[in-house]
């Protein structure tokens, strides 16, 4: 009886021992957040950026976000003609693109349907603000996101890259 | 077995008679303590109601509800790419097993299957996300027991695999990566490699949290003969997962099951053990994590080459009828019952989810224990609120 | 410290005043070091992380920090306890005033000490369990269910830990020969080992038995895992302290790393031969012989011995999980005592035998 009882206890006195000298000779697991950053993996779902120019509010992404918080206001504008003397072309002036991420659950949903490629993700994730109303974010600062949206990864062997846009 | 469920409850029927002598000449009177809605063992919201009589439990039950979100009433007005958002969030530490069974259920109606590359990625991040879950079961059962560094073993390793789910999906907790017909999007370059890195790191953690905690005479003191759940209780309690096994039962869907997923291309082991007590559950557990980790390394060998969706209309909509599929899920057994009506959403699902049924069994098992046995037998059922309420 | 040489010389305040401002250096000192060193960087070591690391170098200064933030926080008392407010309030100084009682017996060095008290090991002994009425006062006065039951358990198993502990300081008091702990630190110095003079004998060697009861009492009277039931954050949600806020968390915070530090200290007195450096005695015959420099000497001594102990205090603390409240009764009442017990008769033997 007194002889398995040691080692159990000791073994887990040097689970920890070892654990304080790797961490003290290796260095710890963690890091120090604002001094050193770790860069998340291409695909992770930072902030949602938008490329105006493609966006024709075609609402398909409002009404496809399970919470409902991408506001669009549009209205259609005469665009001169493509070649001269053509009928003067419609287009889809975006006046209100909105994203509360205080709302958005991050599902990706809106980047998924949308049709003609507008909306992206971007792994950036240092957008927190003091008063939540910050966190509804206009078309112009959607926009600025643009920048960070990384190159879709490579796919790993034997995938099949036709399928993929 | 029915013979040690016996004794506990003689047990508890003789102290009882003991106390109530006692209890009359000093005219004391027994108290009724709520653990929860707000305490750290119930790992969220539940709340227990205790009879107390000193130290021992006279009349407990669970009264679950408080985080209730109304997600079988939701997916009533959604689409079916929405409610794959929405079900990550039952069991928020294995989220991407919670989608496969609805996706699985959705895809039986509409007579689709997955290719067989979608199949196996599916497979592994099931694995993935079970050995995310169970792993900080690992931990949180430290904590519960009072042992503090456990946890942070479990956070740091957990992370890694985190990370893996990340990469891939692109969520960390809720990768919604899941589609009708397969997958989102094939796996990025370098998982592969990364993976096998960090299996390898989870089985170390397993060597070590097997040493600070399972060899452990403290723990072992603590869990062995606790709560012990015979085989039949645990059948008419319906308890699924580690739980059942624990108690003997060798019952696991993802072998017993034919479903197009990959487990039956991986060679594996079903783990019971016969005792049924805390100690079993945890043993069990942590076995699963082992062998979860076998299961990725070996199919992660064989990913077929092809695509990952098969040809499905990019707007979906299931046609009539009635599905039930449910899989093995870190917690237990969690099915859907999807019927749907020819639209874009589901018209109602009925979720059964693990825990629920899981802690159905509190009532019974909490009898006639002490109060630090209480939080033993809870770690050890392992629920998640989510889970229980939806 | 105080001394016999400043004894002589000064004014009666300014002596009070020397002790008070002593006692604070010697239960603030040890406390701060051992929640710095182990609390925030050993245990964050153990567990892959490195702890504070923002408030001075090496997080050095976050203890001032948390104190910071302890003492602007309300002093809240809770709507039940209010018509015992007063005996509320009052607890957690009676738990702290037991740790300052304490100190006053250990001895620092040849003169450092604030009180030579023939029989000090009796006295500190008795002083400790000062401690379990603040903590029953606190468990009772929360009205609380958690934190009765807390200081329930806390007045069962601190009573239960007594024994085995002053049943351990028995062999030390028998195989020195006196209850004065600057005598036991001397009889551990300059004394023979049963009649074999090389190396002194700290009673670690002979009592060994005893030092690992002590221990473990110490480990059980400290309320630290694996005896943390009392406490028991995940069960009773910090038994109790539940309801305590600001000052007077604080209050409890640094009497139990205090009482950490006094009680390796005694035990350091009692096991390792206090404030005299291990296996060197340089011939001195008596107390008055002893050099001076010891004075200043004696005190680092003690204190990197308090260190040691420490360390494996807390390295128990952070690795094992918690024992059920009757079993560790069961522990103390039919493993520690009975072998407290036969280690007294054994040592008894022994000393009347050489």
């Amino acid at each position: 009886m007194a002889k398995p009882k040691v080692p159990g206890l000791f073994k887990g006195l040097g689970v920890t021992f070892g654990t304080l000298m790797r961490t003290a000779t290796e260095g710890s697991n963690t890091i120090q957040y604002p001094h050193e950053k770790e860069t998340p993996p291409i695909r992770a779902r930072g902030v949602i950026a938008l490329h105006e120019g493609n966006c024709t509010s075609c609402m398909l992404c409002a009404r496809s976000c399970p919470d409902w918080c991408i506001y669009i206001e549009g209205h259609k504008e005469l665009a001169p003609p493509r070649r001269a003397g053509g009928a003067p072309r419609k287009v889809n002036k975006l006046d209100r693109f909105d994203i509360d991420y205080a709302l958005c659950m991050y599902c990706g949903i809106c980047v998924e349907v949308c049709p003609f490629d507008a909306l992206f993700w971007s792994p950036e994730y240092e957008y927190s603000e003091p008063r939540i109303a910050d966190l509804l974010h206009d078309k112009t600062k959607l926009g600025e996101w643009m920048e960070t949206v990384p190159e879709a990864p490579e796919l790993e062997a034997g995938a099949d890259k036709k399928g993929k846009k | 077995m029915t013979m040690l469920g016996d004794r506990q409850q003689l047990a508890y029927i003789a102290a009882q008679a003991a106390d109530a002598r006692v209890n009359v000449e000093l005219e004391t009177e027994g108290m009724t303590l709520n653990i929860g809605p707000q305490h750290p063992a119930t790992h969220g919201t539940l709340r227990i109601i205790a009879r107390l009589d000193g130290e021992q439990v006279v009349w407990a039950e669970p009264s679950a509800g408080y985080m209730h979100r109304g997600y079988e009433k939701l997916t009533e007005v959604r689409t079916y790419p929405q409610v794959t958002a929405l079900v990550n969030r039952i069991d928020w530490l294995g989220s991407f097993a919670n989608e496969v069974p609805f996706i699985l259920a959705a895809e039986k109606l509409m007579g689709v299957e997955a290719p067989a590359r979608a199949q196996h990625i599916r497979t592994i991040l099931f694995e993935l996300s079970r050995i995310a879950n169970v792993s900080l079961f690992l931990g949180d059962l430290g904590v519960q027991l009072g042992a503090v560094t456990p946890v942070f073993f479990a956070f740091r390793d957990r992370e890694y695999v985190l990370n893996l789910i990340e990469a891939a999906t692109g969520g960390r907790f809720h990768p919604n990566f899941d589609r009708i017909g397969g997958l989102k999007d094939d796996l990025p370059a370098g998982f592969i490699d990364e993976t096998r890195m960090v299996m390898k790191k989870l089985r170390t953690f397993c060597d070590q949290i097997e040493d600070l905690l399972f060899g452990n005479e403290i723990f072992q003191s603590r869990t062995r003969g606790i709560g012990v759940i015979p085989k039949d209780v645990a059948l008419q309690y319906g308890l699924s997962g580690a739980n059942l096994r624990a108690s003997g039962v060798d019952w696991d869907l993802r072998r017993d099951q034919d479903l197009p997923m990959a487990w039956n291309k991986a060679d594996w082991k079903v783990w019971t053990h016969p005792d049924g007590d805390s100690f079993a559950r945890c043993w069990v557990r942590l076995q699963e994590v082992r062998e979860s980790t076998k299961i990725v390394d070996q199919l992660l060998d064989t990913i077929p080459a092809g695509p990952v969706m098969a040809k499905v209309p990019k707007i979906i909509k299931v046609p009539e009828g009635e599905a039930w599929v449910s899989t093995e899920n870190p917690l237990g057994e969690m099915g859907y019952y999807v019927v749907s009506q020819g639209d874009q959403g589901p018209f109602r699902v009925k979720i059964r989810s693990a825990s629920f049924n899981n802690i159905s069994i509190v009532p019974w098992v909490l009898k006639g224990v002490y109060v630090p046995d209480i939080i033993t037998i809870l770690a050890s059922l392992y629920f998640i609120l989510g889970d229980i309420d939806r | 410290m105080n001394s016999a040489l400043i004894a002589a010389d000064l004014a009666y305040w300014a002596q009070s005043l020397l002790r008070v401002l002593g006692g604070l250096v010697a239960v603030l000192l040890p406390a701060g070091t051992v929640v710095y060193l182990f609390l925030f960087k050993m245990m964050s070591f153990m567990q892959s992380r490195l702890g504070p690391m923002e408030a001075g170098p090496y997080g050095s200064m976050q203890l001032f920090a948390e104190v910071g933030k302890w003492l602007q926080k309300e002093d809240i008392v809770p709507a039940n306890a209010q018509p015992e407010a007063r005996i509320f309030k009052m607890a957690p100084l009676i738990v702290l005033a037991s740790t300052f009682l304490l100190v006053v017996v250990v001895p620092f060095g040849p003169d450092a000490w604030f009180t030579d008290f023939e029989v000090g090991i009796f006295y500190a002994l008795a002083v400790s369990s000062v401690s379990v009425l603040g903590i029953l006062i606190a468990g009772w006065s929360s009205a609380n269910k958690y934190s009765l039951l807390g200081g329930l358990r806390a007045a069962g198993q601190l009573i239960a830990y007594e024994l085995p502990m002053v049943l351990a300081v028995i062999g030390v008091v028998i195989q020195a020969g006196t209850m004065n702990l600057q005598q036991i630190v001397v009889a551990q110095n300059a004394g023979s080992m049963f009649g074999w003079n090389g190396v002194g004998n700290p009673y670690i060697l002979t009592q060994f038995v005893a030092f690992i009861i002590f221990m473990i009492s110490v480990q059980a009277e400290l309320t630290q895992t694996p005896f943390d039931m009392p406490i028991a954050e995940s069960e009773l949600v910090s038994g109790y302290m539940t309801e305590y806020s600001g000052f007077r968390f604080l209050i409890f915070f640094i009497g139990e790393f205090a009482t950490a530090g006094v009680f390796a200290m005694i035990a350091s007195v009692l096991f390792l031969g206090g404030w005299g450096v291990p296996f060197a005695w340089f011939g001195w015959t008596d107390m008055d012989s002893i050099d001076n420099w010891m004075n200043v000497a004696g005190p680092l001594i003690l204190f990197t011995k308090m260190i040691v102990l420490v360390f494996f205090i807390m390295w128990v603390r952070f690795s094992f999980p918690r024992f059920r409240e009757d079993q560790l009764q069961r522990f103390a009442w039919k493993i520690l005592i009975p072998v407290s017990l036969v280690n007294i008769m054994v040592t008894a033997v022994l000393k009347v035998a050489f």
